[in-house]
């Protein structure tokens, strides 16, 4: 057991610091640093993914045959590393991380050369059309239906809590293509094109003021049978992989990491008349941070293992439980270190780019809408409530 | 020992409910909110009429001669309305400080007009630099040409858009920095600068800025050579209103996602009938129950104390319980409401940023649970006399 860098893995390091260093501009990650929202915007995205695509280094996590740098886990763990460090913005997981790995393992031979492409060079945007209003924890519950007529598939339902589907012009989606006694079964996993018609997007505003998040309706939207995923039925199976990623396929600890030290500049400075020189301030800074380097060491157990060919287990659970716990304990304190800065609501957006000067500094602008959105945390992408079951499910056979 | 309502109490409760229920639904708030000043002026008329203007002052000036359990059920009720309307700002710290520490004169002339609306009023006392220090000021006031000259930087002062008179706590010179005395700044005084912005929750938030404004001998409120030891006693009556309103925030919250949960159905049954769901509100309505207790014995207690120091004591044990519980609730009121919960479609988002506030007002639970050790845990055994030093924040 070791926990340093080779020198080829250090060599590795400084290249992708000296990539950041010429392709980040400081607006750009002024205009990262202010997005309080889980996902950037696309025009914060868009020039970033460029660049790393130029670079080929989009989709850390591919194989190199559809168009990934081929890394190992370690040089994953440095590129995350050194991306959050440095505050540049995160690319869109809905292609890269989430349909993408699915379609490389399911997918066509067709569906693969066309879409995988696409998603690296940023020309396809996607939305997940997984949730629907009664189908939220019980996700296999969903009604949204897909009938087959001859080589299309009539579709009709909503999904909601879609995120960027205002942004996206395609849509991975879980629909019933029919009724069997174990509703997981019927479930089939199609790719829609967001501008088909019978589409409409109704906007959902988050309490912070964010907009991020759709209701999605269909109605009688037709989908080419060449659209489907696998096989027809078997959609749950592909979803249930997808998640899988969601939760725990990529390191959370990086950016956790990121913010907690914005959180602690901010105490330190006099935007915030010095909070850390009120010792409960330190000492709440100091706890997050013994979580994070325990998050940290897990995450790195988790890379080790697969590093070696192993395969971790269930350990994703109790890794997003904890982020989202961490995450939310990031926000908190900041809220705590600002004051009574924190009675300032600001709803506009972007806060790179607001028309004129806000009450307060943009730094301490950005610290409520964040804590307001990581309330979510622990709701999206299966709540802290299924995660502990999933824990006592599937770890302890409970 | 009776600690039921009076006939009353009952009475004013109820006519707050129905006031409540009649004005503010949810999108008559939030047009309300969307207003320049923040709340709607035909509110405040029927304020003024009902007499809630004149609760907390005496009979003998036109008041309701309500103490702090009848601002307690007012707060309470307008706060499960999600009420905007500067009441804080004009009543019960404008109106309580004017009412301590003003002349005769003043008094004659400023109560009545605050009681029948025609009077709006903020509090203009923080700093940058205070965090929630209440003796950090550093604007200053000099005597020039029978008159005084203001200079100085105010922040998180509420409801300053709608204020006709800024009262303004500033140094005077000749008490080596150490005496504060308060000036009354109508809001079109040369030199005052309003920068102003939405407050979280509702109503409005400013920094005002005062370059070398020039005011008359008599905007000098009263003649106290320290008014510190007022605006503290001010501020401990007002967090205790603020303990009632939070603990109708949370009530509020609390209700919603226990209805909520009732109702929302997730693998076959409601979520109530899971067992971890059951616990959780069960947490949530002792955590209810806990902050409702403590405002009613605040309330009950915080116009007799004896002296500043049980009044502090009061005063920093409603921050630190009521602000706990107030984050308990809110917290696992989202998280019970699933992903509807972080969005602006219910009303809850309004309270969850109600109760930050309450958190982030005049100290946090961290620096009032140190005013009350201070207090507390320093004194001897059965100490509750004036010999217990007051701390200043």
């Amino acid at each position: 057991m070791y926990l340093s860098f080779t020198s080829e893995e250090l060599r590795f390091r400084d290249e992708v610091r000296a990539f950041i260093a010429s392709h980040l501009s400081p607006e750009l990650r002024r205009a990262s640093s202010l997005n309080v929202s889980f996902f950037s915007d696309p025009d914060i995205v868009a020039p970033w993914q460029q660049a790393l695509h130029e670079r080929g280094w989009v989709a850390p996590g591919w194989p190199q045959e559809h168009g990934g740098p081929g890394w190992s886990a370690a040089q994953r763990w440095i590129f995350e590393s050194e991306c959050a460090r440095a505050g540049a913005p995160q690319l869109s997981p809905m292609g890269i991380k989430m349909v993408g790995p699915v379609l490389m393992r399911f997918g066509t031979t067709e569906q693969k050369n066309f879409y995988l492409p696409r998603i690296l060079s940023g020309e396809d945007r996607w939305c997940q059309g997984y949730s629907e209003p009664g189908s939220g924890s019980d996700l296999a519950s969903l009604k949204t239906r897909a009938v087959r007529r001859g080589e299309r598939y009539i579709v009709n339902g909503t999904k909601i809590w879609t995120t960027h589907a205002h942004f996206a012009n395609r849509m991975f989606a879980l629909v019933r293509s029919s009724d069997e006694p174990r509703q997981q079964d019927g479930i089939s996993f199609l790719l829609i094109d967001m501008k088909s018609p019978g589409i409409t997007i109704r906007p959902i505003m988050m309490i912070s003021g964010d907009y991020d998040v759709n209701q999605v309706f269909f109605d009688d939207v037709e989908v080419p049978v060449a659209n489907l995923v696998g096989e027809e039925g078997r959609g749950w199976t592909y979803g249930k992989y997808l998640l899988e990623f969601e939760r725990g396929g990529g390191v959370n600890s990086p950016k956790l990491k990121h913010a907690l030290e914005k959180v602690r500049l901010l105490a330190n400075s006099d935007l915030s008349c010095r909070a850390i020189s009120h010792p409960e301030i330190a000492s709440k800074l100091s706890e997050i941070e013994l979580d994070l380097q325990t998050l940290e060491f897990a995450e790195l157990k988790v890379l080790s293992a697969l590093q070696r060919g192993e395969n971790p287990g269930p350990v994703s659970s109790v890794l997003k439980l904890r982020a989202s716990e961490i995450h939310q304990a990031i926000t908190r304190v900041g809220v705590e270190i600002v004051g009574q800065n924190a009675l300032v609501e600001e709803t506009r957006r972007p806060l790179h780019a607001l028309e004129n000067e806000p009450l307060i500094p943009e730094d301490v602008l950005s610290v409520v809408p964040r804590h307001l959105n990581g309330r979510a945390n622990t709701i999206f992408g299966g709540s802290s409530e299924i995660q502990r079951d999933i824990i006592a499910r599937q770890v302890l056979g409970l | 020992m009776d600690l039921g309502p009076t006939e009353a109490q009952q009475m004013l409760r109820h006519s707050i409910e129905r006031f409540v229920a009649e004005h503010y639904d949810s999108a008559a708030r939030r047009h309300a909110m969307r207003a320049p000043e923040g709340f709607k002026r035909d509110n405040w008329r029927r304020f003024a009429d009902l007499g809630w203007l004149g609760l907390p002052f005496a009979e003998d000036i036109g008041g309701f001669g309500g103490g702090p359990p009848e601002v307690a059920i007012l707060m309470e009720e307008l706060g499960r309305g999600l009420a905007t309307e500067p009441y804080l700002s004009t009543v019960l710290l404008g109106g309580a400080l004017i009412a301590q520490c003003g002349s005769e004169e003043q008094q004659g002339i400023l109560l009545p007009a605050i009681m029948n609306g025609e009077l709006l009023l903020s509090f203009a006392h923080h700093e940058k630099d205070a965090r929630a220090g209440l003796s950090a000021v550093r604007t200053m006031v000099r005597s020039e040409d029978q008159g005084w000259t203001l200079h100085g930087r105010k922040i998180a002062v509420l409801d300053a858009t709608s204020a006709d008179v800024h009262l303004v706590s500033a140094r005077l010179p000749d008490q080596q920095g150490r005496g504060l005395a308060l000036f009354l700044v109508p809001k079109d005084a040369a030199g005052v600068r309003l920068r102003e912005a939405p407050r979280l929750g509702g109503g409005r938030v400013a920094e005002l800025i005062f370059e070398e404004v020039r005011l008359p001998a008599n905007a000098r409120l009263g003649t106290r050579a320290d008014v510190l030891p007022a605006i503290e006693a001010v501020i401990d009556r007002a967090i205790a209103a603020l303990g009632a309103e939070a603990a109708g925030l949370m009530r509020a919250m609390f209700d919603a996602t226990l209805a909520y949960t009732k109702v929302r159905n997730q693998f076959g049954r409601p979520l109530a009938a899971n067992q971890v769901i059951r616990h959780r509100l069960a947490d949530m309505y002792i955590q209810c129950e806990e902050a409702q207790a403590m405002a009613a014995r605040a309330a009950l207690l915080i116009g007799n104390e004896a002296n500043a120091t049980e009044r502090s004591l009061l005063a920093s044990g409603v921050k630190v319980k009521i602000g706990r519980a107030a984050r308990y609730v809110a917290e696992q009121a989202v998280q019970l409401h699933g992903a509807m919960g972080v969005t602006d479609e219910l009303d809850l988002g309004f309270y969850f940023k109600r109760l930050l506030v309450f958190e982030a007002l005049f100290g946090s639970v961290d620096f009032h649970l140190k005013r009350h050790a201070a207090l507390f845990g320093n004194s001897p055994p059965g100490m509750r006399s004036n010999d217990v030093p007051v701390i200043h924040f």
